[in-house]
């Protein structure tokens, strides 16, 4: 993969803080069209943090977030979602009472609510998500539920993806599964940048990835070279 | 014991799979039928039958049935009462908006309503000798409260829950203040002070559609002209806010109240989402007062205070916020309710009623109903003979609201000429005792509730008939609190998701 031109995303030097606490701490990352970037670190390192900087939902104190070479330090979320940011957020975050067809619509809010080709795709990635699409969001099983933000995330048609452990809560089968369809995503031409506590299953797919420790980071290169890493076997990958 | 008579374990000799799905593969993901949570039982099947009839064809039957009221009853005050209840309906449809939909706590609501009141006096009194033609005012009187509405609207994107809602209240405490102290707003007599816009002098005019005034009063009684009026406002905003609901703004505001920061996350603009919901109530509510205004021929500061603020919160609370038959259906109950427990006649029918509906809702139709209806029927006529046999005077105290029903309770209930201490005595102790029976289960509890119903009886003919102004607000409260308990989310509300 080239990681030359501008990047899709940048992260310049960004210092994040909640009130008085130092989270990040001059974070610097990229992530270029197409790419497909894992993050990895420990509970509490700054991972989420990472995200919402990238998203607006936290703005930085110091540094910059560029997306297609465009400043939006200053942009609201709304804002950046439009310019093609997309999330699959921690914890899944569906909206319990509306059914599953609306969930995916609001996915798709600024489009004015999907076009039938959105929902197409959507649906060709997750056929159950088409048998269950009347049922409500809140009664659905936590699989389920993980399929139903993972497609209204890609209602919206994004440049980039952004998801925060996607395979939380799934069977060891589904998680599987569910890598298969986050490859599936990245080779439609979306760039992902993703948090996964796997750290072996993200490297194994990931093209680039990023170790954080404590808001900096502490690591960073190729999948495949960060797999074979001395530190990071010790650390994350228990082998 | 022989091994042939041992009886043998039902344990299968060998791993075998039971009938049913095959390990690995859920029934619930393997089945594809639509799966959506409905309430269960005998009213769940007829809520099921009911919501299958389109909005439409509900809101047409209710209308015409409203517009034919007037055939049926000719007295002034009934027509008066549904005018208001109507008036109450879009009241609490307004209020639905931000409440039930945006979820936004607004306890400035009621403020808008007055507002719209002022503006169409202002605009169509002697006070500045301004008397703009209805078409003109009515619009400007909205336009007017959504910009309002927007403004006031402007601390929800800082604060949330109860925090904009006391910040919400003290604009509504500014507006009693401005409107109780206008008569010299900056040297202008703008509100009228303490005693409002009316009179002769203000000359607050009436409706005029068509070139035609609506008089107020049609020989000395309600003209039936202003209840069509408030049912087409009605009718309109109904079907407006409908649309604006099924449009992407309505599921909008419905992701908002859910999770504010997933919508952000989809890119909704949640500011802006908040400020259309507070501008659409109080847009309704502006509307409504300006027929308020024009029924009365005046305003007052005093109309817009507190209690009609609980009131309107009671309706749309007690229907199931965030469903509009649900406050409709909650406006209908509570006015209809407060008018009928205004008179003591009425109040006795809306009370044995509800206490038999309540104990035929808990025991269904079993022996343990037939034992408590029973034993404290019994219960009454050995009370009542033993009273009459001390003394005459234990049975014959005045009855407040004469008919049939106290004409036959008079034989089982007693009411004592005098009651002295016992007013306050009973009435505690019949809280004592209701409490007690929230403690006792079984049989136990039916035991005691023969002895509470009685108790409860004849603190209601003696006590709270005396007092029909409280009691009115007493037994509503009583309804609310058991509705909410059996229902949580009101009347019609739709249930509660929740992802654990
Ligand atoms: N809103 C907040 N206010 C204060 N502190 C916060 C807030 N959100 C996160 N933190 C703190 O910031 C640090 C980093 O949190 P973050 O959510 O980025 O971790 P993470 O890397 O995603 O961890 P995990 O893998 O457990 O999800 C934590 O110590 C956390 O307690
Ligand atoms: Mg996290």
């Amino acid at each position: 993969m080239s990681v030359n031109g501008t990047p899709l995303l940048q992260l310049d030097g960004c210092d994040t803080y909640y009130g008085q606490i130092h989270i990040l701490q001059g974070l610097s990352i990229e992530v270029h069209a197409g790419e497909f970037v894992c993050l990895l670190g420990g509970n509490a390192s700054g991972k989420s943090t990472t995200l919402k900087t990238t998203l607006g939902i936290v703005s930085p104190r110091r540094g910059r977030v560029l997306f297609g070479g465009e400043d939006v330090t200053r942009r609201p979320t709304s804002y950046r979602i439009q310019k093609g940011m997309a999330i699959v957020p921690e914890n899944r975050r569906l909206f319990a009472p509306m059914t599953v067809l609306e969930n995916l619509e609001m996915g798709a809010y600024l489009q004015g609510g999907g076009a039938k080709d959105d929902f197409d795709r959507v649906y060709g990635l997750f056929p159950l998500l088409y048998e269950r699409r009347a049922q409500l969001a809140g009664t659905l099983s936590g699989g389920e539920q993980q399929m139903v933000a993972m497609g209204r995330a890609l209602m919206g048609k994004p440049k980039l993806l952004l998801m925060d452990e996607p395979s939380m809560g799934l069977a060891p089968i589904l998680v599987e599964r569910q890598f298969e369809i986050i490859k599936e995503v990245h080779q439609s031409g979306v760039a992902l940048l993703v948090v996964e506590q796997n750290a072996n299953m993200a490297l194994s797919v990931a093209d680039r990835g990023y170790v954080l420790s404590t808001g900096r980071l502490v690591l960073q290169g190729k999948a495949s070279e960060l797999a074979e890493h001395e530190d990071l076997r010790k650390a994350y990958l228990g082998r | 014991m022989t091994d042939a008579e041992r009886p043998t374990p039902n344990v299968p000799d060998s791993l075998t799979e039971p009938a049913g799905p095959a390990v690995g593969q859920d029934e619930w993901v393997a089945r594809h039928a639509e799966r959506r949570l409905l309430r269960g039982g005998r009213l769940g099947a007829v809520e099921e039958r009911l919501r299958a009839a389109p909005w439409w064809a509900w809101l047409t039957v209710f209308v015409c049935l409203a517009a034919l009221l007037p055939v049926g009853f000719s007295s002034g005050y009934v027509r008066r009462v549904a005018f208001d209840t109507v008036l109450y309906m879009l009241l609490a449809l307004g209020l639905n908006v931000v409440v039930g939909w945006g979820g936004l706590l607004d306890l400035g609501y009621i403020a808008f309503y007055g507002l719209g009141a002022y503006c169409y006096a202002l605009l169509s009194s002697n006070q500045f000798d301004v008397h703009l033609p209805t078409v003109a005012t009515v619009p400007i009187v909205v336009v007017v409260g959504a910009v309002a509405g927007w403004l006031i609207g402007l601390p929800s994107w800082r604060l949330s829950g109860d925090y904009l809602a006391i910040v919400t209240l003290f604009f509504f405490q500014i507006f009693i203040v401005v409107v109780t102290n206008g008569d010299h707003l900056f040297g202008h007599n703008v509100t009228g002070g303490s005693n409002g816009i009316g009179g002769v002098d203000a000359n607050v005019r009436p409706f005029n559609l068509f070139g035609h005034d609506l008089p107020v009063a049609h020989s000395g009684s309600f003209n039936v002209a202003y209840l069509y009026v408030v049912l087409a406002f009605f009718a309109v905003v109904f079907v407006l806010l409908r649309f604006v609901n099924e449009s992407r703004i309505g599921r909008a505001w419905r992701s908002l109240r859910e999770d504010p920061l997933a919508a952000e996350l989809m890119g909704m603009p949640v500011n802006w989402l908040k400020l259309l919901a507070f501008s659409f109530g109080a847009a309704v509510a502006a509307l409504s007062g300006t027929i308020f205004a024009a029924l009365n021929a005046g305003v007052f500061p005093t109309t817009f205070a507190f209690p009609l603020l609980i009131t309107v919160y009671t309706m749309v609370i007690l229907g199931g916020s965030g469903s509009q038959a649900g406050v409709i259906v909650g406006a209908i109950v509570v006015n209809v309710l407060l008018e009928l427990l205004r008179d003591a006649g009425n109040a006795r029918y809306v009370f044995y009623a509800l206490i038999v509906l309540a104990l035929f809702g808990v025991y269904r139709l079993s022996v343990r109903l037939a034992v408590v209806l029973g034993g404290t029927i019994a219960l009454g006529f050995v009370v009542h003979g033993i009273a009459s046999a001390i003394a005459k005077s234990n049975v014959d105290g005045p009855a407040n609201g004469e008919n049939w029903l106290i004409d036959g309770l008079r034989h089982w209930v007693i009411v004592p000429r005098d009651l002295g201490p016992w007013k306050q005595i009973t009435y505690v102790a019949l809280i004592g005792v209701i409490l007690l029976l929230t403690l006792v289960r079984g049989w136990w509890r039916v035991a005691l509730l023969v002895p509470t119903l009685y108790l409860a009886a004849f603190v209601w003919e003696n006590v709270m008939l005396t007092a029909p102004e409280a009691t009115r607000f007493i037994i509503l409260g009583a309804i609310l609190v058991s509705v909410m308990i059996a229902r949580p989310s009101g009347i019609l509300g739709e249930r509660r998701v929740e992802i654990v």
